[in-house]
């Protein structure tokens, strides 16, 4: 790191320590805890915070990526490098019945296979490595029911929420006690709104996945979606046909269920910029969400992030 | 901050319009229910434009003709996250909100109103800089507003704003609002509050909002809410004694030894002397440590890495503290506690208190208990669900603390029930009980009052006989003038 990096403003600051504390305090008091990395913009600041956290020393907890095999390529191969970079214990999972009987987001419906592909996925891993904790990096902003959500978000031995039911939170006092078999979800980045992300990305330089800057890129529309056409497991309808567009994404999932949006913007500043006129939220891509209202809460609840 | 902003335009990052660089404001709605609450949240974030599109569009698909007659959507389903919330049209939950202005960005911990939920207006309270207490023009204060305006000032908020909301529906009456004003003055007057801003308002026409209603209100010259908030004063830890609650050890490799943890009060800086509590060891601070650099100093609400120039036993959980400005160590201390489970908190039984990163065994023997209606404190001997009282905490091992009065991080805690694992009650200490705790070991030992210069005593503390009994002594640090006058007293 350079000595000549202009120092964080006060915002990013606060926002900083608080995620390094709370980082600190998981990992002080749980005994098995491991940090959900999604490859995502939030992710890359996530890590980036445990980083800091525990430097000098490594991190110290592995890293889970829940794979369901419909990542956008880019985002593999972004992975793979980061790990080796920083030299990451990195632990991927794809649930095996979901290869087996060959669940897609196409032949099975997005609710379905963000089931079997994400949340049971999801479930399956923590509990094969028995993490007492689990890291994630879900912001208030994003979504009604996570504007509920604790930073210690306390969760049954089946990993279910109840959002009626959750412990009180006071200052920066948490409560780390659980039973056997329960768990915590901790969430460090809980007060962070989605311009503080780029802000921060930009201030620290943080590597994130190209598919966030605008490009030329090949895509079909398909229900009002921009659906990244470069995969040769998309199938295409009759009437659908391959354009080039200058695209990028403000999230990244699973491509089929992942919309771009249209955009010139292709540095950091742009991005930025483009935030601060922008008037749909940032989860308006995601056709998941979409379902229904209170969607996001009924997924959370059966142990979605 | 003027150089920091200077320095970030200068290497090519775009201009800040949004206010995203100052610390956001802090701040907790409260009042009764139906006061609308919902609806002056949802009218801040629609005119701040912090509500996007398409969720303003779920909104209008999932409850047509709810819209009102302005064509905004129904603020209250906005907020209320849950689908409980949606179905029984109440917020159950505290949620936390985001927007900004050009200004500054603010996080706005939205509380229930019923009476049952009061636990969790008390958890909003417990990170606010400022509250806004609404009431309604046509009702004037209730028993909740009091409640929640003395739950606001238990947990340290000074910095109240009365919107007198739904002005419109009693023709914009400026006799009736100076009436709550002075009512609602008169009562924080009682509770020790001095800043009060009442706003005459309509959260549901957005008038003195976010935008000024001189049309409507020509005899109002004060500022809008938003003015008020934009303007209000961030609580900091800085100006107190240096403490460093010590969160983990982090070691490396053989040649490095730091003390993990967020400062939560004063400053530190290289070669500081510093005491380990609660042993009572001396060191001085060699080194502060982060990613990007070794710092030259370090304050409040900075997360570091502390390295000391000599080996010396610190774990997690105790606290770093300068040597001159220590905070109170003992068995005994006085606290107030909001209870926030439904078996309440009672005598004699054992909980764990945790403070910072601090968790120990506790007994808690309630004393007294505050009760809103008559503003009296009344003798208790146990406190239900919600109540608030004056405890006294008793512990096997020494304690660490500050009172909240002067360092909400280090004065604060909370009790989890062992049986249950839950969060019992949020905490605040008072002071250290007001017996000298070695009087309670052996009451027929002596004690002796000893007047030494500083230099002295900093030796003798760091020694091991001293740290052995650490917690039988009393320590005050005064002037030499004062030390004379005490002894005399005694004398």
């Amino acid at each position: 790191m350079s000595d000549s990096k202009p120092p964080l403003d006060p915002n990013l600051k606060a926002l900083e320590s608080e995620a390094i504390h709370i980082f600190r305090e998981v990992a002080a008091e749980f005994e098995r805890p491991v940090m959900l990395y999604s490859v995502g913009k939030d992710s890359s600041v996530l890590l980036h915070l445990a980083r800091k956290a525990f430097f000098p020393g490594k991190i110290p907890f592995p890293l889970l990526h829940i794979d369901t095999g419909w990542k956008f390529s880019e985002m593999i191969a972004f992975r793979d490098r980061v790990v080796a970079q920083f030299d990451l214990d990195l632990r991927a999972h794809t649930n095996p019945r979901g290869k087996l009987e060959n669940v897609t987001p196409f032949t099975h419906g997005s609710s379905v296979y963000t089931d079997i592909m994400k949340t049971q996925a999801l479930r399956e891993a923590l509990d094969a490595g028995q993490y007492d904790a689990a890291f994630g990096g879900a912001r208030r902003d994003e979504e009604a029911s996570r504007a509920k959500e604790r930073i210690y978000s306390f969760r049954t031995p089946d990993h279910r929420w109840d959002p009626r039911n959750q412990r009180p939170e006071l200052w920066s006092v948490y409560n780390g006690m659980i039973g056997n078999g329960e768990s915590v979800r901790a969430f460090p980045l809980s007060n962070w709104t989605e311009v503080d992300i780029w802000r921060y990305i930009q201030a620290e330089t943080i590597p994130i996945v190209p598919l966030y800057f605008a490009a030329p890129r090949p895509v079909v529309e398909r229900d009002g979606m921009l659906v990244l056409a470069a995969d040769p497991r998309l199938p295409l309808q009759p009437d659908e046909t391959i354009r080039r567009e200058m695209v990028r994404f403000r999230t990244l999932g699973c491509f089929p269920l992942t919309g771009a949006i249209r955009s010139q913007a292709t540095t950091l500043d742009d991005i930025i910029g483009e935030l601060e006129t922008a008037t749909v939220s940032e989860r308006q891509g995601r056709a998941i969400d979409r379902d229904q209202a209170g969607s996001m809460e009924k997924k959370k609840r059966e142990g979605y992030f | 901050m003027t150089a920091n902003a200077q320095a970030v335009s200068q290497t090519g990052s775009v201009a800040d319009p949004a206010g995203h660089k100052a610390r956001p404001l802090r701040l907790i709605t409260c009042g009764s229910v139906d006061d609308g609450k919902s609806t002056l949240i949802g009218r801040l974030l629609w005119d701040t434009k912090a509500v996007k599109e398409d969720h303003a569009d779920v909104l209008r698909r999932d409850h047509r003709g709810q819209q009102n007659d302005l064509g905004l959507p129904d603020f209250a389903l906005l907020l209320d996250g849950l689908q409980a919330e949606r179905e029984q049209g109440i917020t159950i939950d505290v949620a936390y909100r985001y927007f900004s202005t050009d200004r500054r960005s603010f996080i706005v911990a939205d509380t229930p109103g019923h009476e049952q939920y009061t636990r969790n207006m008390a958890t909003g309270a417990s990170t606010a800089d400022l509250a806004v207490l609404l009431v309604d023009a046509r009702v004037g204060l209730l028993e909740q507003t009091r409640r929640h305006a003395t739950i606001a000032c238990l947990m340290g908020i000074r910095q109240f704003v009365l919107a007198v909301n739904k002005i419109d529906l009693i023709d914009y009456d400026q006799t009736r609002f100076d009436e709550i004003s002075a009512t609602f003055r008169q009562f924080a007057l009682s509770l020790g509050v001095t800043d009060v801003t009442p706003i005459p308002l309509s959260a549901l026409l957005g008038e003195n909002v976010v935008t000024p209603a001189r049309k409507s209100m020509p005899w109002y010259g004060g500022p809008t809410l938003v003015n008020v908030l934009e303007l209000a004063t961030q609580r900091t830890a800085q100006t107190v004694g240096f403490r460093l609650p010590v969160q983990r050890v982090c070691r490396p490799d053989e040649g490095f030894r730091g003390y993990q943890g967020t400062v939560a009060g004063g400053s530190v800086k290289p070669g500081d002397s510093v005491v380990i509590l609660p042993a009572g060891t001396v060191a001085n601070v060699k080194q502060i440590v982060t990613f990007d650099l070794v710092r030259n100093a370090a304050v409040a609400g900075d997360a570091i890495t502390l390295v000391l120039d000599r080996p010396v036993d610190v774990a997690r959980g105790d606290m770093i503290a300068s040597i001159d400005a220590a905070p109170a160590t003992g068995r005994h201390f006085d606290a107030r506690l909001v209870a926030l489970s439904q078996d309440g908190i009672n005598a004699g039984k054992h909980y764990w208190l945790k403070s910072s990163s601090r968790r120990q065994r506790v007994r808690v023997e309630p004393l007294t208990s505050l009760d809103l209606g008559s503003a009296q404190w009344k003798e208790a001997d146990a406190l239900p669900l919600n109540a608030i009282g004056t405890v006294r905490l008793s512990f096997d091992e020494t304690a660490i603390f500050d009172p909240y009065e002067t360092n909400r991080d280090t004065g604060a805690f909370i009790l989890i029930d062992p049986d249950s694992n839950n969060t019992v009650a949020g905490g605040m200490v008072s002071a250290r009980s007001t017996d000298i705790d070695g009087l309670e070991y052996g009451q027929d030992r002596d004690h002796v009052v000893i007047a030494l210069p500083g230099d002295l005593a900093d030796r003798l503390i760091a020694s091991e006989a001293f740290a052995e009994m650490r917690d039988r002594a009393d320590i005050r640090r005064v002037g030499a003038k004062q030390a004379a006058t005490l002894l005399r007293s005694i004398d």
